[in-house]
Parts: C-alpha cells; structure tokens; sequence
C-alpha cells in the first residue's frame, strides 16, 4: 500500500479514558500520516474532545499508548511537552478567545509563550501575516466580544496557526455556524493545507464539511474506532450503525 | 429525619470541599516558588482590582464612618463622653468593623469577579487553550490573582479605614464643633502598634481568601453558563463564612499577645 511509505505523525493504540464509572473510551486506535486530512466523525458526547485532549496532553488517558511526532505522551516532562505542543495548532470547539485580550494579543500570546520557538523582534509581521490568511487584518485591535462567531473562529483559526505547526487539531471547526460560514472556514482550512502542508486531523459530525476535506475518516462510535475508510467507502456502507452517520 | 439527612449531607461537603480548597491552597505555594513568575500578569491584576474597587471602598468607609458616629452619639453624650469619640471610633475602625467590612465588599466585588472569570474561561476551554500555547494556566491565572488580592485587599482596606475616619470627622465636626485636626491628633493619640499592626495581618489573610476561594471556584467550575453562575456566587458565600472564621481566629490570637 502506498500510504505505508508516509511517516506517521500520531499513533494511538488502545486507548482507555473514563470518569468514574462513564466509560468514555474503550481501546480507541487511529493513526495520522504526514499530510493527510484525517476526519473522526462520531456522536456527541462519544469522546471526541477527549480523545484530542489525550493527544496534547490536556488528559492523562487511564491506559493505551499514545504518540505524538514519534513521542509518547504520558511520558513527557512539562518542558517537553510545552517544546511539543509548539507544533501542535488546536482549533477549541467554541473558538476559545482570550476574551480579556484584544484580536493582537490573543495571537501574539503563542508567539510570546514559545519563546524558544520565535523571537520577539518580528511578531508583528507574524499577527499580520495570520491574520491575512483568515482573511481579518482589520480586526487586529478588536475585542473577541465585538467579533461575529464566524469571524471568532477565523481568529481562532489564525491563533492556531501562528505557529507555523506541523500538525492541526480542529475540534468541530464549523459547529454553531450557520452553513455558509461553515463552508467558508472549510475552505479556508483547505487553503491552509495546501499553503502549509500540514496533517490535520478534524472532529466534526458535519457530513459536508467531511465529504469536502476527508482524505480518510473514522467513525468513533462506542469508545471504539468502529469504522475506516474514505468517505465513498463508509457512506456506501450497509452497516446500519454507519449509514446512521450519513443520514 | 430527612432534614437531619440533609444536614449532615451538607456538612460532609463541606469538610470535603475544605480538604479540597487546602490542596489547592498547597498547589499555589509549590507553584509560587516556581519559575518563571508572570510579573506583568500580577501587575496587571493588582492594578485593575485596585481600580475597580476604589469608589466602592471609599463610599462605603465614608458612609461607614458617617453612621457609625452618629449613631454613637446619644449614648456617649448620655454618659457625658463625647469628647471620646475619636477614640473610641477609630478603635473599632482600625481593629475590626474597617476591615471586616470592607473585606466583605470586596468578596462580594473582587472575589466572585475571579470566579466569574476564571469559571468562564474554563468553560469556554480558554484555559485549556493557555496550556496547550505553552503557559501553565495555574501559574498565569490563578497564582498572579491570589498575589493580588492578597497585597491589595490590605491596601484597600487601609483606604476605606481612612476614609470612615474622614466621614466620622465631618460629624463631629458639622454636630460636635470638632476640627478636624483636633480630630485626628486625637486618632493618632489613641491608636497604637498593638491596634495597627494585628488589623493590618490579619487583611492580608482576608486578602489571600478572597483570591484562593475565588480562583478555587472558577478553576473548577462545571460545564455550562450555569455552571459559572454557582461558580461566582457560592465564591462569596465561601469566602463570607472564612473571613469571619479568620477574624475569630485573628482576635482570638491578638488577644494573647497584646491582652
Ligand atoms: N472533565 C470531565 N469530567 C467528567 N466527564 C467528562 C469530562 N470531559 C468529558 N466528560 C464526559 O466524557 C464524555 C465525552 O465528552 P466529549 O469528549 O466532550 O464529547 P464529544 O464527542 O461531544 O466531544 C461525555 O459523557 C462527558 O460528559
Ligand atoms: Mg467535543
């Protein structure tokens, strides 16, 4: 198979995460290769958030083996891990703005916490050129509360990508937006592909946004990956717990 | 029965909840000692706390003062002491009635603002967004505000005792022909370290409440706007209770020492 000579740049195996006696995730496995748009579609409140929470470290899994950039996670120290997710960019599910901070700050505060990753003399340019990528350098100096949610995610958008990194995270990048904002950040994320040859990997249950920006999906149903293939395979599928997902 | 259940229920979340908010006591004296410290974020802090609540506490104090002294009145002319007044007011000001009370406004305006906050950025996954750009949210946003309102609820309480002193003056002067220089001489007369210096110790522990039990809510606020809500609101009624239990505890120990 052709995908075996690409690197893989995550690598979850058997993951278990639970609260208590909710079982959230039950020997859950994916891989990301270098380059591809990854798309896990499943229910909400199946896990999604929690399985991308392991993955940088904003949960510490119960058991399973989770590698990111060829390192494991849980066996990271905190310098490492802030060192890690420097290449990592994370778009939250509501956008996440610093609502205390102007446009300019919430994207220079990357900038300024990996320090070792920039230095400071540029970050100006740096703002900018993000921000012309989402498409928004006239909001540099508004307030989070004065943008629309479109334009919040664009900015989260931006903020995710300030770092130029090697893998994107996007939680649900297009719930709560109406359907042609949706479609513009769906586009915008496809530009960003392209410009920067990232690997994403996207959590969302939007059919259209998957069958836009899938190369390969998988289905997380049950705490378990129960489904892969690419999105002709699975909306083909006559599992009745697939088609389920592209009703 | 069902209320004696209840009861109970309550207390024993209440005996949890404090072993809780003494682990997080412990997690910002083992990250305070950490590197780096977010010196500009404190600043930034102390400075709008101080901001925000500089009417309030100057309105209070004065009208504090102003009623205090005047409701003193008749039973002090009664006993043909009147000219005690300074004295016998700005005692009860600097030793206890200033700070408690403006301890109290401050919970209600500093203490549930930091729940408010830090419960909606925790929320919203803004916290979770801190973490991942490479800051500890902890260091950034809860150690800097516990710092805060620990070196600016003394000061501010320093202000409203002034200014209850201020109302206090201007009654004696509009009703009892007192100048205000006469006034203060008279304060300054009376007062003494043993009053000053326990009051002024014990702020800095009203201080370091209202910060804890505020970022303590807000950091473990639940999900939902609910969520924030209850996170704001029983951080003044957490922080209520433990100011009084830590003006009990702080005359209780002025007591030994200057008897
Ligand atoms: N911090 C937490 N504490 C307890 N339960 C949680 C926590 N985070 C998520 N959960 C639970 O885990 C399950 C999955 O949540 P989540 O991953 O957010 O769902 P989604 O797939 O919609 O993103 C839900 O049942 C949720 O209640
Ligand atoms: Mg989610």
């Amino acid at each position: 198979m052709k995908e075996e000579t690409k690197n893989t740049v995550i690598n979850i195996q058997d993951l278990h995460k639970g609260f208590g006696e909710n079982k959230v995730l039950n020997g859950f496995n994916l891989q990301l290769l270098e380059g591809e748009n990854l798309v896990l579609m499943g229910k909400s409140g199946s896990g999604k958030s929690v399985m991308i929470k392991c993955l940088v470290g904003l949960m510490e899994p119960d058991s399973g083996k989770v590698e990111v950039l060829g390192r494991e996670i849980s066996t990271m120290k905190r310098q490492e891990l802030d060192e890690l997710r420097a290449d990592i960019g994370f778009l939250f599910q509501g956008s996440a703005l610093y609502d205390s901070m102007t446009v300019r700050e919430n994207l220079e505060f990357p900038l300024r916490r990996h320090t070792h990753k920039f230095d400071l003399e540029n970050t100006d340019e740096l703002v900018l050129e993000a921000l012309n990528n989402v498409g928004l350098p006239h909001t540099i100096n508004m307030m989070p509360a004065e943008l629309s949610g479109g334009m919040q995610r664009r900015v989260a958008l931006a903020r995710a990508l300030i770092l130029k990194p090697k893998i994107i995270f996007y939680d649900e990048p297009t719930t709560g937006l109406d359907p042609i904002t949706a479609k513009e950040i769906i586009l915008l994320m496809l530009d960003i592909q392209k410009k920067y040859k990232t690997s994403s990997l996207i959590i969302t249950h939007d059919v259209d946004c998957a069958r836009v920006i899938s190369n390969r999906m998988i289905l997380l149903l049950d705490g378990i990956n129960y489904a892969e293939g690419s999105f002709e395979e699975l909306s083909a599928s006559k599992d009745p717990k697939v088609m389920a997902f592209f009703k | 029965m069902d209320g004696n259940y209840s009861f109970r229920k309550n207390l024993s979340a209440f005996f949890i909840e404090i072993g809780e908010l003494t682990g997080f006591a412990g997690r910002f004296f083992q990250e305070l000692f950490s590197r780096p410290f977010e010196f500009r974020e404190f600043l930034r802090q102390s400075y709008n706390m101080g901001n925000k609540s500089m009417l309030l506490v100057g309105v209070t104090g004065f009208i504090l003062g102003l009623v205090f002294t005047l409701q003193s009145r008749p039973t002090l002319m009664e006993f043909g002491a009147v000219s005690w007044m300074p004295s016998m007011i700005s005692i009860s000001i600097v030793r206890e009635i200033g700070p408690v009370v403006i301890a109290l406004i401050l919970a209600g305006r500093i203490g549930s603002g930091i729940g408010a906050e830090l419960g909606s950025m925790k929320v919203t996954e803004q916290i979770d967004a801190m973490e991942v750009s490479g800051t500890n949210p902890f260091k950034f946003l809860v150690v800097t505000r516990i710092l805060a309102t620990t070196l600016m609820i003394p000061i501010l309480v320093i202000l409203g005792d002034f200014i209850a002193l201020l109302g206090s003056a201007l009654v004696e002067n509009l009703k009892g022909n007192v100048s205000f220089t006469l006034y203060f001489n008279q304060v300054f007369n009376t007062l003494e370290f043993s009053d000053l210096f326990p009051a002024t110790i014990k702020t800095f522990f009203f201080g370091f409440a209202i910060g804890l039990v505020g970022c303590f809510k807000g950091y473990n606020s639940k999900k939902g706007t609910a969520g924030v809500g209850k996170a704001s609101n029983s951080a003044v009624v957490f922080t209520s209770m433990l100011l009084f239990i830590i003006d009990f505890i702080a005359v209780f120990i002025t007591d030994i020492f200057y008897p």
